[in-house]
């Protein structure tokens, strides 16, 4: 006899169509809030600007290798813009929007990129964990951050996000079990920006979706349209509600297009073709509610150069805060080790501190 | 007061910390119920709960890496991975998040946590048992790592690890897991970290060696003494961060050193020792370093673990050839 002992489904949320006009009658209710759409455009609009700074600075040498968030800040945005102060961001190297929105600086950023470990001493996210760079790493920690919250009885959430390419690795399936097995507190955004450096998803998984990857560890999954922001911040926010809530973890795969390279050391046209990223600009988030602001007459041009004027200074102050830093001394590289410098180190701290290279 | 084990120490040390902070949880595969493969953490799921002592799913690296959230919010995770040979898939999370966390931060956050695991020969295992891998853990900045070689020292250090403020890797021999008992009182009192011990005073030569090595080590100098050769012993117990100093002291004093260790030669915890010695004390050498080591290869099945394993005879015949530079 074979019979079936499971069934499951994926479903999609999308609120806006590719030209900014809602696809049906229902929209979040925080759509009715046109002073948080303007905020989340700008918010969305800044994050451009600072990236487009950020490479243009790393091209003039000014900063290092810097991964942009182009054609993807509806995913960073769209949840930071629904995290507590006290819910804990556990970053990858693309969450620069969540980063934004949960406290921390432009400049800190600019001085994470620019090579100086200070920028992740958060001046405000305290308890946020530093950027990861190596691949799914942060889904572990995350999951930690949350069983410290379930263990205390804390109302907290967990947030972490990783690409479509990481979800291959081992640490993401880990988390994603643990989170499912002891019911988590945490989310899991994953980033769907179509490659892994130059790795398409034919090569990455045999998935219909990534979401599915959520049902093998028992977790609430969704895929959710990730260039549209209104859906990104309704999943998100209901994810973490229930999160806080105790009723466990939540994947959200966020399907958007890295609309530049993967970082300032790449050169996506070796492995894709004009045409596609062409078609992929129709589908941005950015145009996409600016479409809707406009067509719900709450956004002109006069206030499009006003936004754009506005964070263009707001980048500009970050640079130069970011430039003005003073250097980083030599010794702290043995003094934030440990939390007291072992002896064996004192000779070479001296000759560190001797300043003879 | 209590005749132990080590490893009833290691358990005495657990419930001492779960007992008296609030933020100890131990977590790991089978620690629970079971108590442990090797029942380090016997009894300890009945007496605090399924909350403080956690059984994990089967995956290493998420033991490690749920370690460092929990640590950066403050608790101190006393992870066990079942055998050391089995760490390796957490060796990421080690290397790049636990043992970096202070140092990329800039101080913000920290990882006060523990990782044990036993480790070593002798005890006829599988493959993947027996290997000593200390080095590769000694080698990264940031992280401690501590081997205790008796009981006491197990239950005094084991608690200072827990206590640390930086990730601590404690790897327990556990070819000595049951071999002697001592008398630990159980009191809380903390061993120092990044301190040898001495573990026998000698005016001829320094052996000095660390784990389940100090045995036949300690053996060797009693034979070493009844021919004449007086040995001073220590124990490293602290292999990274080291504690040249005590070492330096001691060989100055006797003028010759040998060093035992249970991994393979090269690139190793001994290597390191050996250099301090060449750079700070080799005008007060009476002859070259010595090493007595498990050679450089792959640790061999059980058949032939007894040849690999140094022995009382190979150290003696070695402290000896040394005793011929006068």
């Amino acid at each position: 006899m074979l019979k079936t002992v499971a069934k499951f489904e994926i479903q999609y949320l999308q609120y806006l169509g590719e030209d900014g006009k809602p696809l049906g009658k229902k929209l979040p209710a925080f759509a009715k809030d046109h002073e948080l759409l303007k905020q989340l455009y700008a918010d969305m609009v800044r994050l451009r600007t600072f990236d487009a700074k950020a490479y243009a600075m790393q091209r003039t040498g000014k900063m290092g290798t810097y991964p942009a968030s182009l054609g993807q800040e509806a995913i960073g945005i769209g949840y930071g813009s629904v995290m507590k102060k006290e819910d804990v961001l556990v970053p990858y190297y693309r969450s620069t929007g969540g980063l934004l929105k949960h406290g921390v600086t432009m400049t800190e950023i600019l001085t994470y990129w620019g090579g100086d470990e200070r920028g992740s001493d958060f001046s405000e996210a305290r308890e946020d964990l530093p950027i990861a760079v190596p691949i799914a790493t942060q889904c572990l920690n995350a999951a930690g951050v949350a069983t410290a919250f379930k263990l205390r009885g804390q109302k907290r959430a967990a947030v972490t996000e990783i690409g479509e390419g990481g979800t291959s690795k081992g640490d993401f399936y880990e988390a994603i079990n643990v989170a499912g097995v002891w019911k988590l507190p945490v989310l899991f955004i994953v980033n769907n920006n179509q490659w892994a450096i130059s790795v398409p998803s034919e090569i990455q998984t045999a998935c219909e979706t990534y979401a599915q990857k959520a049902l093998a560890a028992g977790i609430t999954c969704l895929q959710v349209d990730g260039n549209d922001i209104l859906a990104v911040r309704e999943a998100a926010e209901q994810a973490l509600e229930r999160a806080r809530a105790g009723e466990g973890a939540t994947l959200l795969e966020c399907i958007s297009y890295r609309l530049c390279d993967h970082t300032t050391a790449d050169d996506a046209s070796r492995y894709r073709s004009q045409e596609e990223v062409e078609a992929a600009w129709q589908r941005e988030p950015v145009r996409r509610l600016r479409l809707y602001m406009e067509h719900l007459g709450i956004w002109s041009e006069a206030d499009e150069e006003a936004l754009k004027a506005k964070v263009a200074e707001e980048v500009e102050a970050a640079v130069q805060e970011f430039l003005n830093l003073p250097a980083p001394k030599a010794t702290d590289m043995l003094d934030y080790l440990y939390a007291e410098l072992p002896e064996k180190l004192k000779e070479q701290r001296d000759e560190l501190a001797g300043g003879v290279n | 007061m209590p005749a132990v084990t080590l490893i009833e120490a290691v358990t005495m040390a657990m419930a001492y910390e779960l007992e008296h902070d609030r933020d100890v949880v131990v977590l790991g595969e089978d620690v629970g119920v079971n108590g442990g493969v090797f029942r380090a953490t016997a009894g300890l799921q009945q007496k605090f709960g399924k909350e403080r002592v956690i059984d994990t799913p089967l995956a290493e690296s998420m033991i490690a890496g749920l370690s460092v959230g929990m640590a950066t919010q403050g608790m101190k995770p006393v992870a066990e991975i079942q055998f050391l040979g089995f760490i390796f898939s957490a060796v990421d999370q080690l290397f790049t998040q636990a043992a970096r966390m202070r140092n990329r931060t800039r101080g913000r956050l920290s990882c006060p946590m523990v990782v044990r695991a036993p480790y070593g020969g002798g005890i006829h295992a599988p493959e993947h048992h027996s290997e000593s891998t200390e080095a590769l853990f000694a080698h990264i900045p940031g992280l401690k790592v501590v081997i205790p070689s008796n009981p006491s020292r197990a239950y005094g250090l084991l608690l200072a690890a827990i206590r640390d403020p930086d990730p601590v890797i404690f790897l327990e021999p556990k070819r000595v897991y049951r071999l002697v008992k001592h008398e630990v009182e159980d009191n809380g009192e903390a061993y120092p970290l990044e301190t040898c011990f001495v573990d026998r005073e000698g005016s001829d030569i320094t052996l000095i060696s660390w784990g389940a090595m100090m045995h036949e080590t300690l053996l060797a100098a009693e034979q070493l003494a009844q021919e004449g050769i007086s040995a001073e012993v220590i124990d490293v117990a602290t292999v990274a961060p080291l504690d040249v100093e005590t070492l330096v002291e001691s060989v100055e004093k006797t003028g010759r050193a040998l060093i035992v260790q249970e991994a393979p030669k090269s690139g190793a915890v001994g290597s390191e020792i050996a250099a301090e010695l060449a750079e700070k004390a080799i005008l007060h050498l009476l002859a070259p370093i010595g090493r007595v080591s498990g050679y450089d290869t792959v640790m061999p099945y059980y058949k032939l673990e007894k040849q690999y394993m140094p022995g009382v005879d190979r150290i003696v015949a070695k402290a000896k050839e040394l005793m011929e530079y006068v």
